[in-house]
């Protein structure tokens, strides 16, 4: 089912839903991110922003619609998990690094066990990914001697290096201080400059409106309003005019 | 009143103490390492979805850890020599030891899984490992390192546990005592030399432990924190 011609989206969402419970979360929810496209899901806490970001990795099943992420049919219960994942990185808010391991076998574990990739080749690549991040230093620390920025950098890096076609990012600085938010935002910026895919749940709505090709501005689980990054200095609906509004719009 | 203990009569008889002593730490050696793998698996049984698993792994546990040893150990003897199976005592004694640590173990273990953060699993979900390979790398260690204190004090708790296999002539550490002490009638002369062969044998198994630790547990050599 490879179908991902240069032209077929690299992710598309088709009239999703999801229900936790009576709670209605994703009410119809449709886009597609085309490759090298950046994507922001912008909405308040609880417009359903992250789980259909979650939803693309099939860390939340969906009640209906269509996913396909790089060919994969995400909704279906057959879709190949491992397959897909492969194709997909993401990054959490928490960055999740294994706390046993040092960052050098944090980024060589996948490749080695998942792709069977030889152990000096990925040590190599895991230089070379840690070097994108500007972490080469710590190749041989433990994640609990980094600071939250350089963790989160260095689980950026650990995706990086199963070679992903598109990468999620759940609000990845939410839980830094903004020096801290600078840095990996520039690796960030350095990744999109470099034409990779992604879809980004962020609160920050400057680097939004700096890096964003495209905005989703959702809102009681519903894509509200979606255009280009300029929406958000001229929004058309009065939801998003508050959202931006209310101090959201960091210079 | 008075008091007169005779040890040389005792101490006389010092090969078949450490004869006793040495097969008392073999049971719990094999023991352990049985027990470890049973109660790990267990442990993982009682955590899956499948009803049956889950179930059995649950009714094992609460048995186990509502019988006493002894009775335990007898309905192994027992049990497989009225099935017409004849085992060495040793081996009988390794069974019944196995599955009432395994019993133990998994509770513990459970404890470990369960204090593995959400996050964990996901985030190597999402490098697309294999259920087998995400227990193997990212649970099983860091569940291991969360409970190692209440772990090798289960085993070490164990190891004096086995003198009840002193029952079935099991030739351990307390059954040599029994031997010697009616043969010397020098009882209290001889249960205080096993004591304190007790403690020497529980100070040598948490020793090993702490060795082991160093081992598995290379972060926490180099860094000193608790995970």
């Amino acid at each position: 089912m490879q179908q991902n011609t240069s032209s077929a989206p690299i992710v598309s969402l088709r009239n999703v839903q999801k229900s936790f419970g009576p709670l209605r979360v994703l009410d119809g929810v449709s886009f597609a991110v085309e490759r090298g496209e950046v994507l922001a899901l912008i909405g308040r806490s609880g417009s359903g922003k992250s789980t259909a970001l979650r939803c693309i990795d099939r860390f939340e099943k969906v009640d209906g619609g269509e996913i396909v992420v790089c060919g994969h049919r995400v909704d279906r219960p057959d879709v190949d998990l491992r397959a897909l994942r492969q194709d997909v990185g993401i990054v959490f808010q928490s960055y999740n690094l294994f706390p046993h391991l040092t960052i050098e076998q944090n980024i060589t574990l996948a490749p080695c066990a998942v792709k069977g990739m030889a152990t000096a080749r990925a040590k190599d690549l895991a230089r070379k990914v840690l070097a994108q991040v500007g972490l080469e230093e710590k190749l041989h620390a433990y994640p609990e001697q980094l600071s939250g920025g350089q963790q989160q950098r260095a689980a950026i890096a650990r995706s990086l290096a199963m070679q992903p076609k598109v990468m999620l990012f759940d609000e990845v600085t939410s839980a830094l201080d903004p020096e801290l938010t600078a840095e990996v935002l520039k690796v960030i910026e350095q990744l999109a400059a470099d034409g990779m895919t992604m879809v980004m749940v962020t609160h920050e709505m400057g680097f939004a409106k700096g890096i964003a090709d495209r905005i989703v501005f959702m809102h009681r689980g519903k894509v509200h309003e979606t255009g280009p990054a300029s929406i958000l200095t001229t929004p058309t609906t009065p939801e998003l005019t508050q959202f931006v509004g209310t101090g959201n719009l960091k210079s | 009143m008075s008091l007169q203990l005779d040890f040389p009569a005792v101490l006389e008889r010092w090969p078949s103490f450490l004869a006793g002593a040495v097969l008392t730490l073999e049971l719990a050696a094999f023991a352990t390492v049985l027990g470890a793998l049973l109660g790990t698996l267990a442990a993982v049984g009682r955590g899956t979805h499948n009803a049956l698993i889950s179930g059995a792994c649950k009714a094992y546990v609460e048995t186990i850890r509502n019988t006493p040893l002894l009775v335990q150990i007898f309905l192994v003897y027992f049990g497989l020599a009225s099935l017409g199976l004849k085992f060495s005592a040793f081996a009988v004694a390794v069974a019944a030891l196995t599955i009432n640590v395994g019993a133990y173990t998994a509770e513990i273990m459970r404890a470990g899984f369960e204090a593995i953060p959400r996050g964990q699993i996901e985030a190597a979900e999402g490098l697309a490992l294999s259920r087998l390979q995400i227990y193997w790398h990212i649970i099983l260690l860091p569940a291991v390192e969360k409970v190692y204190p209440a772990l090798t004090s289960q085993f070490v708790l164990l190891m004096l546990a086995s003198s009840v296999c002193s029952q079935i002539s099991a030739e351990e550490l307390t059954a040599v005592a029994n031997y010697i002490q009616s043969d010397t009638y020098r009882a209290f002369e001889t249960y205080i030399i096993v004591a304190v062969l007790y403690v020497i044998l529980s100070l040598v198994m948490r020793a090993g432990f702490w060795g082991l630790g160093l081992v598995l547990f290379p972060r926490r050599r180099r860094l000193g924190t608790p995970l």
